[in-house]
């Protein structure tokens, strides 16, 4: 995606609440939080068609100064999440619909929108789970807009390499196993599947665009826990930098849209914490670590 | 005063080897159609090769089926007792993708485990089909098995230990896109093939839609590269070929909470519900098989799902009453027999089709479909093979030593 055929990046929120919806448009609708599937009064029993959900999606073309919604009616099978709306309008309605998605299921973390002013992934939210009588689906803010419900990760990713980007650690075992002969210990992924969530829900980020947020500093955290073999020296002198751990005012935000575990805000606690007592240390002339 | 944005940890960036500088001082230029995996591979080994590469996608890289699937890093077991060919291909791919993409899977291994005494009837023959494909085993008692895996069924008969392992579907493609483009290739998203423009039998480029500017336009190429999975038949149309592509699909399951530490097969002729691998909080459950006829975001039919969950859980005991997160489908670009045959009974493998060898023949464009996820840098490096021998290039492909970019490096500017 070449830089000139960006909109310019979106200015930063100056107040720390769910921006107001683009366009022809009241405030944004309340929302139950999207993971809680079956809500009685909207949720349809299995094997019945569900009552008529109204889409709005937020569209932006390249060039536009303003998004506007655009308005799609369904009514969909039981069990629909966002993205199975937002791709069956794609292959039947309207094919010129800008989004990112790839893996389904909570894995790839593309897929990451405000869906009634709150952030969560529409491959993740049943639209039966949303109980207002529209659904309003925009873009994540905080990040650079490509086009409708697309933005480009860039920045989002400059706050990550920060810290290198871990993406293996060290596994818990399921049951206490040993490891197989020829794997010396059980390795995972990370928890953190970089969907940027948190950094679009965090009223810091929307006011100051060099803090360099929850899923960045949640990393370094992780890294402070099991460095593997990298320093761990650069990691504290990030934290201890101005915009990193300081700018934190326990908004929680971030830990309750992430959708993968990470628990930003708690990892921010510790990493917070480490640096203080780091900095007592060096006071008390016995320096860092 | 240093940003920590502007810092970057020396780890973050991963050996790798640029391209040489490109041989020709104008070189040709190839268009590949299809961000999946594949494409992802076949732009990294060609500007490797010193070529002038676009490749086009019409939504986000691996949209399509490469970022759907199950997520699995074949060790060719699955494939040693039914397709030979394809056992083969994987363990050497196993390899090598290990080599050149350190840190993107879960060191955890697989099993093959025998339920029944049919399952373990089979032994024998599935260990020497491994061995005639060089595919390394460690036949385990069961006893051992629970032990290495304590949620198995513990009527299990006997296991046998495979070097599989979990890959994270998107983020591997990621870092040969990355590599792809700091060596120079364009790489356009959200970019729509509408057209593939000729002169007489002669491909010349394709048009394309920029859906994010709305705007169409056309690229000019001396050859273009059809790398779009299930839906190589339809492209293939726009240039009035065809292909024996027969889209596949097939249903897949995330539960939450991690069940198995290892990837877990049953012993026995590949079929549906047969494996249960460990993703992040999640275990993924696969899957089904079908033919269909549009690869576009196939149903998701509640019984395949609960066939699915209900197979599984004859190995892990445990599945059986996991909440399940998500179910979804994937389209295999699976190659048949003009497009008809489908399913479980065929082959796994890959071709690679230049159609000016067709019985009606088209210069300037080249198909490649089947395969593998596992399989996506051999697959392109007989793609890369049949270009430069068409161009009178002659440069041997380097992608089995090139190390590559770390997948975040695929967000940078
Ligand atoms: C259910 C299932 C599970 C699987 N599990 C595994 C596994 O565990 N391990 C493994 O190794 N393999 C697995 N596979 C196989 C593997 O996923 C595929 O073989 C592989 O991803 C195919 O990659 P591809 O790049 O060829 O196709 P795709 O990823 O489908 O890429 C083709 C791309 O072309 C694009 N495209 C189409 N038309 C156009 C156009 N007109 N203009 C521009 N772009 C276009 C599409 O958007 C798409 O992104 C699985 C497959 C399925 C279906
Ligand atoms: S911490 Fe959670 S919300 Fe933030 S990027 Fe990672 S997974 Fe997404
Ligand atoms: S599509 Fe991967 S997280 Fe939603």
């Amino acid at each position: 995606m070449s830089e000139s055929t960006l909109p310019p990046i979106q200015p930063a929120e100056t107040a720390p609440k769910p921006v107001g919806p683009p366009e022809p448009v009241g405030p944004p609708e309340p929302v139950g939080p999207p993971e809680t599937a079956g809500t009685p009064e909207t949720a349809a029993p299995p094997e019945q068609v569900g009552p008529t959900v109204h889409l709005r999606i937020s569209r932006l073309r390249a060039g536009d100064r303003k998004p506007h919604f655009e308005e799609f009616e369904f009514t969909p099978e039981p069990g629909a999440t966002v993205l199975d709306l937002l791709l069956e309008i794609r292959r039947n309605r309207d094919p010129s619909l800008v989004m990112r998605h790839s893996c389904m299921h909570a894995s790839c973390g593309t897929c990451g929108v405000r869906i009634n002013g709150r952030e969560a992934l529409a491959c993740d939210t049943k639209v039966a789970g949303v109980t207002a009588p529209t659904v309003d689906v925009e873009p994540l803010v905080n990040q650079r807009p490509v086009a409708d419900l697309a933005t480009d990760m860039v920045d989002f990713y400059a706050r990550f390499e920060a810290v290198g980007f871990p993406l293996v650690r060290s596994a818990e075992t399921v049951g206490g196993a040993e490891p197989p002969e020829g794997v010396k210990a059980y390795t995972r992924f990370e928890n953190c599947i970089e969907c940027g969530l948190c950094l679009s829900a965090c009223p810091i980020s929307r006011t100051d665009r060099s803090y360099l947020g929850p899923a960045a500093l949640a990393a370094a955290a992780r890294v402070a826990d099991e460095p593997r073999g990298q320093p761990l020296g650069p990691i504290f002198a990030i934290a201890a930098e101005p915009d990193s751990v300081w700018r934190c005012r326990d908004a929680m935000q971030c830990t309750a849209v992430c959708p993968s575990a990470v628990d930003p805000a708690r990892a921010l606690l510790g990493l917070r914490r480490r640096v203080a007592f780091g900095r007592v240390r060096s006071l008390l002339g016995r320096g860092r670590q | 005063m240093v940003s920590p944005l502007d810092r970057v940890s020396p780890g973050a960036r991963a050996e790798f080897r640029e391209a040489a500088p490109p041989a020709p001082r104008d070189p040709p230029h190839v268009v590949i159609i299809g961000g999946g995996g594949t494409g992802a591979a076949v732009a990294h080994d060609l500007v490797l090769r010193g070529l002038r590469v676009t490749l086009v996608e019409r939504g986000e890289v691996t949209s399509g089926t490469t970022g759907r699937h199950h997520g699995l890093l074949h060790s060719g077991a699955r494939y040693a007792m039914t397709d030979r060919a394809s056992a083969i291909e994987c363990i050497g791919e196993n390899k090598i993708l290990r080599r050149i993409a350190p840190g993107s899977f879960e060191e955890n291994d697989g099993l093959f485990v025998a339920l029944t005494d049919e399952d373990a009837d089979l032994e024998r023959q599935f260990l020497e089909g491994c061995w005639q494909c060089a595919v390394p085993t460690r036949r385990i008692d069961r006893a051992h098995a629970l032990r290495l895996e304590p949620g198995l069924n513990p009527d299990l008969r006997l296991a046998v230990q495979v070097p599989d392992a979990t890959m994270d579907a998107m983020r591997l493609p990621l870092r040969f896109f990355a590599t792809a483009r700091r060596n120079g290739a364009e790489i356009l998203t959200f970019t729509e093939v509408t057209a593939v423009t000729t002169a007489g039998r002669s491909v010349r480029g394709v048009a394309v839609r920029d859906h994010a500017a709305g705007r169409d336009y056309e690229i000019g190429a001396d050859i273009v590269i059809n790398a779009a999975g299930p839906w190589a038949g339809k492209v293939a149309a726009l240039a009035g070929v065809t292909v024996p592509v027969a889209p596949t699909a097939g249903v897949m399951v995330a539960v939450r909470g991690r069940h198995c530490n290892m990837v877990v097969n049953r012993l026995h002729a590949p079929g549906d519900g047969d494996i249960a691998l460990p993703q992040r909080g999640m275990t993924v459950l696969g899957t089904s098989s079908w033919p269909v006829n549009d690869p576009d975001d196939p149903d998701v039919p509640a019984d395949h799902v609960e066939n699915v969950v209900r197979e599984t859980s004859n190995l892990l005991p445990a599945l059986r009453g996991a909440e399940i997160r998500a179910s979804w489908s994937a389209t295999r670009p699976l190659i048949g027999k003009n497009g008809t045959q489908s399913g479980r009974g065929m082959a796994r493998e890959f071709r690679c089709f230049d159609h000016a060898l067709d019985d009606s023949p088209t210069e300037g464009f080249v198909t490649i479909a089947g395969g593998k996820a596992t399989t996506l840098r051999a697959m392109a490096e007989i793609t890369a093979n049949v270009v430069c021998g068409k161009l009178g290039i002659d440069r041997p492909c380097e992608t089995s030593d090139v190390t590559l970019l770390p997948h975040a490096a695929w967000y940078a500017r």
